[in-house]
């Protein structure tokens, strides 16, 4: 099993900037106990969320060859709860990408309000002794699929992203 | 050029950003590893925010040396040899290396650079 923090892309421009959403529900069971009577989606899920979202958008963009690990979060704020039946938007945004590493600016928003807002810095490690294997490219692309990258994304001149042949 | 206490103020505040931490506590003698406590990953996210602040390009291995550090060429028994010395010297002309030298450990070396190195070493990237 995988933990997963976004349910889908709404936009997702190659290399730039994207738009996940995230549907709280009172169905999770973590929310069961965090909690009881006062159910809360934890900041440090939401972080989590914001990580998805902004590490898919840096792995497209770099073709997923080198393994992007949330390396630092900085400067995370939160300005109120997330509850069940919020429907949590994150907007992801590269500020800067190297082959080593990169820097994703992520606001989540509810409604109109935001939410949250962090700086995410990502290390690019490459394949080989000491890096695990993060994903097998079958389960990877069943995510990306899932996620409607295929369907919605586009790169910068506003063409259709192809789907990988792995 | 700006003055050296412009860029002091932007490497200090390059450096409270990436590291989390006080602005008092990064003057020019404190040592990047031992008293501002960065990891190597750090080092990834001063070098973006140094890039960004001066408009300047920073390659790989510019500012910490870590393939000098890691090169069985260069180090012998944890320890740096003279050649891998002048290698240091030569790649970081920026960086006061005298107290290191009098005892290369590799362990020691993450305790060498200072924030006064730092600036020195943007100063040296602005006049190139």
């Amino acid at each position: 099993m995988r933990w997963f923090w976004i349910d889908r892309y709404e936009e997702f421009v190659r290399g730039r900037h994207a738009t996940a959403v995230k549907n709280v529900s009172l169905a999770e069971e973590h929310l069961h106990d965090h909690f009881p009577g006062v159910a809360i989606m934890p900041n440090s899920l939401i972080v989590e969320g914001m990580a998805q979202a902004a590490g898919l958008l840096v792995a497209d963009a770099i073709d997923f060859n080198r393994r992007v690990v949330l390396a630092k979060v900085a400067a995370a704020e939160f300005f109120f709860d997330a509850v069940p039946g919020d429907t949590i938007r994150f907007k992801a945004e590269v500020l800067d990408l190297k082959p080593a590493g990169s820097l994703t600016k992520v606001i989540s928003t509810v409604g109109d309000r935001i939410q949250g807002q962090a700086e995410l810095f990502f290390a690019h490690l490459e394949p080989g002794e000491g890096v695990p294997k993060l994903f097998e490219t079958d389960e990877l692309l069943r995510w990306l699929d899932q996620m409607h990258i295929y369907e919605i994304g586009r790169d910068e001149a506003g063409n259709p992203l192809s789907r990988p042949d792995w | 050029m700006p003055s050296r206490e412009e860029i002091f103020d932007k490497v200090k505040s390059a450096l409270v950003d990436a590291l989390g931490v006080d602005e008092d506590d990064v003057t020019p003698g404190a040592t990047m590893v031992g008293d501002l406590g960065a990891e190597s990953i750090d080092f990834l996210d001063i070098v973006f925010r140094l890039e960004k602040a001066f408009n300047i390009k920073i390659s790989r291995g510019e500012l910490f040396p870590e393939d000098v550090l890691s090169s069985s060429e260069f180090v012998a028994e944890g320890k740096v040899t003279p050649a891998g010395i002048a290698a240091l010297k030569a790649r970081m002309p920026f960086a006061d290396l005298s107290k290191f030298e009098s005892n290369p450990s590799v362990q020691n070396f993450a305790n060498t650079l200072t924030v006064e190195d730092m600036v020195r070493y943007v100063q040296s990237k602005l006049a190139a």
